[in-house]
């Protein structure tokens, strides 16, 4: 057992997977002399040189469409965003380009690239700096999305994004990036496409994916004093998403509660419950609930902020009212 | 490097050839689209045929080529197959791309044919990160990357010459200035210099060519692509040229006069200015001629037989070609 912060688990996925293939190579702004926005990619440019790990100018819809047509062409890009806010400026050549060619094509044209960054609330940066845009791209076929929450998942997930022959959007937290976890089998690669069970419980099913696995593990916390037992599942994916893991835990508890970062409309918790009620609605002895974000820009104001973000409390709270306590 | 072009009959001959392959093909998917056997958005390439074939003659086989939804041409002189190409328009499986991607999006990665793009201007730094990776491989090929001059005032497209020619890369930008993005005049869309200049701001070369003109065109390219392929780095080109129909198949026309239309082909048409060349300098007679011409309508009335009797894609094509399967088929 070897102790990692997430940021340490994703430089070091990346830097595995660059001597491993040098198709790999890391592009975007900041990436290289500066270390990284977030300090994720520090040391990789000595490593591996300038050809490989390559600042970009402030040009996110071009750096972007240029990364995805070297994938077409057989590289094997990651494509760094300083954070997800601005990959909204390269949307159209992920949404249309990267996820659609493959079909278009016949099945011609891949498109092998890792689109990565930090997504979701930092602190204290006010509302173009902070939003949840998991829904957006798992809305997309063509597309696979991994949200990770651990040092775990983040070495185990990256890497495998990057082999993965698919276009991969690879949500990270900034949060997170300086959280610690021990990382169980360094190695590990691991399998898009599964859930982890973080916490068993017999009460209530607590989904959740990046940094609200965390609030959900401190409302379980909270929840066992008082005697309900949560369980709590860690998406990793959100698209493909395992449902199967899913309704397995809720035909043990027979109650659900879905955390999102993201604000609760269209969201990855509506896609969870009616995903759920198709496939486990007998085992439903409650309606699901939601926590989520507040339905407005996220507030720069402390208290304000604090109240907009989904919290353990309100975690709390939810399971309470899907168990009747 | 094989002679001039203008005194390679052989070249000329061909050049004339594909040109009238292109048009008449071009004319057969109207008359087609007009019974009903084409669906969507379709964008005919008549009176620009000069440039996608004068072009393509100056790159190599292994070089590559991408460029918008107006792709049938490009995907033509690539050496796809014409049958291949009229049964993706008729959406029937044996299409270039299965039947899923139509008029606006041929693909054929085994010739370097990158797409048929339909999001105006996306293809522009598609292709220069086709050109990264040729150069990041370390091979001595060179990317074209057409777009239309309407694109030329897309944002995307300033990115990419910045980037481009920060690294150096291995691209021909191609504008194929057709004077009109759909109704609307270049001179309603365009301020400043004459768009050859356009990339000099980023130190990038550029050139304007006579678009109607075949050997010019091929003249111009065979320069480009050898400077470019020796690593002095991406080079534009704005061809001056005219689209004869409508923006697409839906267009009526409105917004130019016949006479306009009438004056240029009259005075420019490609194919008729190559002719004449041929006739006059007695590298071609009257037999010779209708031979292609016989040769070009039978290829073509065979594409259209073809794709008018090859099945439509199986109903399990629906699901497949979303995503690449770990061990390497698609699915
Ligand atoms: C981003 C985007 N905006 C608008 C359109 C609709 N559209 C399709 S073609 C076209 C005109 C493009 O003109 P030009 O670049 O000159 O190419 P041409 O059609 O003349 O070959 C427009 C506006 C589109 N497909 N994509
Ligand atoms: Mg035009």
């Amino acid at each position: 057992m070897v102790e990692m912060t997430v940021r340490q688990a994703l430089r070091d996925a990346m830097a595995e997977e660059m001597r491993r293939d040098d198709r790999v190579l890391l592009i975007g702004e900041e990436v290289a002399e500066y270390q990284g926005a977030y300090k994720v990619s520090q040391g990789l440019l000595e490593e591996f040189g300038a050809d490989r790990v390559i600042d970009t100018p402030i040009t996110e819809h071009g750096f972007a469409g240029l990364a995805i047509g070297a994938a077409m062409a057989g590289l094997r890009p990651i494509n760094e965003f300083m954070t997800f806010n601005f990959a909204m400026q390269a949307m159209d050549q992920i949404i249309n380009s990267a996820a659609k060619t493959l079909y278009m094509s016949g099945g011609q044209v891949r498109c092998p690239i890792v689109l990565r960054g930090p997504n979701g609330a930092a602190a204290r940066v006010a509302a173009q700096h902070s939003q949840d845009y998991a829904s957006w791209f798992a809305h997309v076929p063509g597309l696979k999305v991994i949200a990770p929450w651990s040092a775990t998942d983040a070495k185990g997930l990256l890497k495998a994004a990057v082999r993965d022959p698919n276009p991969v959007i690879f949500l990270e937290n900034e949060i997170l990036y300086g959280v610690s976890f021990d990382v169980g089998d360094e190695d590990v690669v691991l399998d898009i496409g599964k859930a982890a069970i973080e916490r068993t419980g017999r009460d209530v099913t607590v989904v959740g994916y990046s940094i609200t696995v965390s609030r959900a593990l401190e409302a379980a916390g909270i929840l066992a004093e008082e005697g309900v037992e949560a369980e709590v599942i860690n998406l990793r994916t959100i698209r493909p998403l395992d449902i199967a893991t899913i309704i397995d835990s809720i035909a043990r508890t027979n109650r659900l509660v879905m955390v999102e970062e993201g604000w609760a409309f269209a969201g990855i918790g509506a896609e969870v419950i009616a995903a759920v009620c198709h496939g486990g609605f007998d085992h439903l002895d409650a309606p699901p609930a939601r926590v989520s974000a507040a339905d407005v820009p996220l507030p720069y104001a402390a208290n304000l902020e604090e109240a907009a973000l989904p919290r353990a409390d309100q975690v709390v709270r939810a399971v309470r009212e899907v168990c009747y306590v | 490097m094989s002679a001039a072009p203008a005194d390679d009959p052989a070249l000329l001959v061909d050049f004339y050839r594909t040109m009238l392959l292109v048009r008449r093909f071009e004319e057969k998917v109207g008359q087609m689209y007009g019974m009903g056997l084409i669906g969507g958005f379709c964008h005919l390439y008549i009176g620009q045929e000069a440039v996608v074939v004068g072009m393509d003659a100056a790159i190599r086989a292994d070089d590559a080529v991408i460029t918008s939804y107006r792709c049938h041409a490009h995907a033509l002189v690539r050496g796809i197959p014409p049958a291949a190409i009229m049964a993706e328009l008729t959406g029937r499986g044996t299409g270039v791309s299965k039947g899923k991607g139509g008029s606006m999006h041929m693909f054929d990665m085994e010739r370097g044919f990158y797409g048929g793009h339909g999001i105006v201007g996306a293809q522009v730094p598609l292709g220069a990160g086709i050109a990264f990776a040729q150069k990041y491989q370390k091979r001595d090929n060179v990317t074209l990357i057409f777009f239309g001059e309407g694109a030329a005032n897309q944002g995307q497209v300033y990115e990419t010459f910045n980037m481009a020619s920060l690294w150096k890369l291995p691209a021909i930008f191609v504008i194929e200035n057709n004077q009109y993005a759909m109704g609307t005049a270049i001179r309603r869309a365009k301020a400043g210099t004459e768009l050859c200049h356009r990339g000099e701001a980023f130190g990038i070369h550029g050139v304007q060519v006579d678009g109607m003109d075949v050997v010019a065109v091929h003249e111009a390219s065979r320069d480009l692509v050898a400077r470019v392929r020796d690593g002095e780095g991406p080079m534009l080109v704005e061809m001056q040229t005219y689209r004869y129909r409508g923006h697409s198949m839906s267009d009526p026309v409105k917004y130019r006069t016949r006479d306009e239309v009438q004056k240029v082909r009259e005075r420019q048409d490609p194919i008729e200015q190559l002719r004449a060349r041929l006739v006059e300098s007695g590298t071609i007679d009257d037999a010779a001629l209708k031979a292609i011409d016989r040769d070009v309508k039978k290829t073509v009335a065979e594409a259209a037989e073809h794709a008018q009797t090859s099945p439509e894609p199986d109903i399990s094509e629906l699901m497949t070609d979303v995503m690449v399967d770990a061990d390497g088929g698609s699915a």
